[in-house]
């Protein structure tokens, strides 16, 4: 286990070739380890994500996971290889019910293996195991949330990636969130989270970057980043979003 | 005569329940409305007959009829491999035209690519068959009372057919894998790509079973009907009245659908003039889309 886990270095990527949002990017995340990525709307966080879920064409750079290139491997393979990947919005299948949900999950395993994950997956989340049978679109948005990390969790990703997970939550169910990224982590999944709520991310996170239109801004301990004068600056002039007393 | 023309439109529902099937999967999945999936029924229809053929000359026991109905195993077997035969069209059409397309070109490109496509299937089959009709069987069939209704016996048997097929295609697309990805990516592609479903498989997996419904419907209209090289454009009306009426990508709207409009159709002749039958699609089309846009069944998007 020599170096990160995920190591993205000088990403040029964006939906048209002709015009990228990303202007090489490099970021790193190891195992056991939850990096935020942070910065004002349009620097190019969620794109860089969806880059490593194989959603958006890379033209230029590399992404190594364990060391092997998966940059524009078809996204379908990548749960497979060990990636998984939760989108902002409509991360979870509506019309279909909790299982189905989960079912969809362990699309990259053998049949045999699936159904000792969906065990281990009620296990870790009672509140799906009462609604097994019940559609996914009557869950509340904390349940939702749970669901979508249920469903990526059922192959035992090595790498998380989570787009904005506590967007439109309530501070309780956000909180509940992140302290499942924390435990995440402890049990040595690589987690790269983006998040808009610069405070709450940089408190549950080890590591941080800092993107400004599609370049790297500024990157460190997340206590640091939390500290520096820059961050404000780099919210579009508000006053700093982050308190150096934040990390705790 | 009321419930002759009940039990009259409740078989020619089923057959463009089974057609509508097809359409409403592949208007779900695929996200285009495809002019051409009437022409596999038609497809369908003829490539039974050719089999029936080839197996009612290698056996005469074969093409001998099977109790009270009016055609023999060859029929049966020749419809398994009609709608094999149907799928492998529906997926050379995919192969040469749709997935050219696909991503790149909007919805509208793909309906009229699939106009031409229906011209093309319709017009090969009116060169190979001529225009005259031609039917599974020559024997005669009587009918039976059931209740104060007269049904055939191959009618009955296309009910029972079409309800044996519903039901598995049901069991299919909520026990199995392959049917609940199919189901996930129906309803948000991104995402099911992204939990590992490959969306090129699930896409081949329903032109299969469309094109295999087809087939049957295809098969079922030329049992109790006859076959015509127009047969599959006749329906197009009320296959897209009995998928929008139901809810594009539900499958039990496609069927209720179905039932709706061929209930309506027969019940209108006591009411208007036969000749305005082919009309009532259109008015179940329009009535739907100003009352109820999404279809009986389908959720609102």
């Amino acid at each position: 286990m020599n170096g990160a886990l995920l190591r993205v270095e000088g990403v040029v990527a964006g939906y048209r070739p002709d015009a990228p949002i990303l202007h090489g990017v490099s970021i790193e995340a190891g195992r056991g380890e939850v990096v935020v990525l942070i910065g004002p709307n349009g620097a190019g966080k969620s794109t860089l994500v969806k880059a490593v879920a194989g959603l958006v064409a890379v033209s230029g750079g590399s992404i190594r996971l364990a060391g092997d290139e998966i940059a524009n491997t078809p996204a379908h393979r990548l749960p497979a290889r060990g990636v998984a990947y939760v989108p902002q919005t409509g991360n979870v299948f509506g019309a279909l019910t909790v299982h189905e949900n989960l079912r969809v999950g362990a699309a990259p395993l053998p049949r045999r293996a699936a159904s000792r994950r969906f065990d281990a997956a009620y296990a870790a989340f009672p509140v799906l195991r009462e609604r097994r049978d019940r559609k996914a679109h009557v869950l509340s948005g904390g349940q939702r949330q749970m669901l979508a990390l249920a469903r990526a969790l059922v192959p035992e990703p090595e790498l998380i990636l989570l787009d904005e997970p506590t967007a439109g939550l309530a501070p309780r169910p956000a909180a509940e969130v992140l302290g499942l990224v924390r435990d995440l982590a402890a049990r040595g999944v690589a987690v790269l989270v983006v998040e808009q709520n610069a405070r709450a991310a940089l408190g549950v996170s080890d590591r941080g970057y800092v993107l400004v239109e599609g370049r790297n801004r500024l990157e460190g301990r997340a206590a640091q980043i939390a500290a520096d004068p820059d961050l404000g600056g780099v919210f579009l002039g508000r006053r700093p979003a982050v308190a150096p007393e934040a990390r705790g | 005569m009321f419930l002759q023309h009940v039990a009259d439109g409740i078989l020619s529902g089923a057959i463009i329940s089974l057609g509508a099937i097809g359409l409403t999967l592949t208007m779900r999945i695929l996200r285009f409305a495809n002019f051409a999936h009437s022409e596999l029924l038609t497809w369908g229809a003829y490539s039974a007959l050719v089999f029936v053929g080839f197996f009612a000359a290698m056996d005469e026991a074969l093409g001998g009829p099977i109790g009270p109905l009016s055609f023999g195993w060859a029929l049966a077997a020749a419809t398994v491999l009609a709608g094999g035969l149907t799928a492998a069209l529906a997926l050379l059409i995919d192969r040469l035209v749709f997935a050219r397309l696909r991503g790149h070109a909007g919805p509208m490109t793909l309906v009229f690519a699939s106009f031409g496509v229906a011209l093309l299937v319709r017009n090969v089959i009116l060169m190979g068959f001529g225009p005259d009709p031609f039917y599974y069987s020559g024997e005669l069939q009587i009918a039976v009372r059931v209740g104060p209704v007269r049904v055939m016996p191959d009618q009955m048997f296309v009910l029972g057919l079409t309800a044996v097929l519903v039901a598995l295609l049901h069991l299919f697309m909520t026990r199995s894998r392959t049917g609940v990805h199919m189901r996930a990516a129906a309803e948000n592609p991104s995402l099911a790509r992204t939990s590992g479903i490959d969306v090129d498989a699930v896409v081949r997996w329903t032109w299969i079973l469309g094109a295999t419904g087809a087939a049957v419907a295809g098969v079922l209209y030329g049992l109790t009907v006859q076959l015509r090289p127009e047969l599959g454009f006749s329906l197009i009306l009320p296959l897209f009245a009995a998928a929008i009426l139901g809810g594009t990508g539900s499958l039990y709207g496609a069927v209720i659908g179905g039932l709706v409009v061929g209930l309506s159709e027969n019940l209108s002749v006591m009411v208007i003039p036969s000749g305005y039958k082919p009309a009532v699609p259109f008015l179940l089309i329009l009535a739907i889309l100003w009352l109820r846009p999404h279809g009986l069944f389908g959720e609102p998007r």
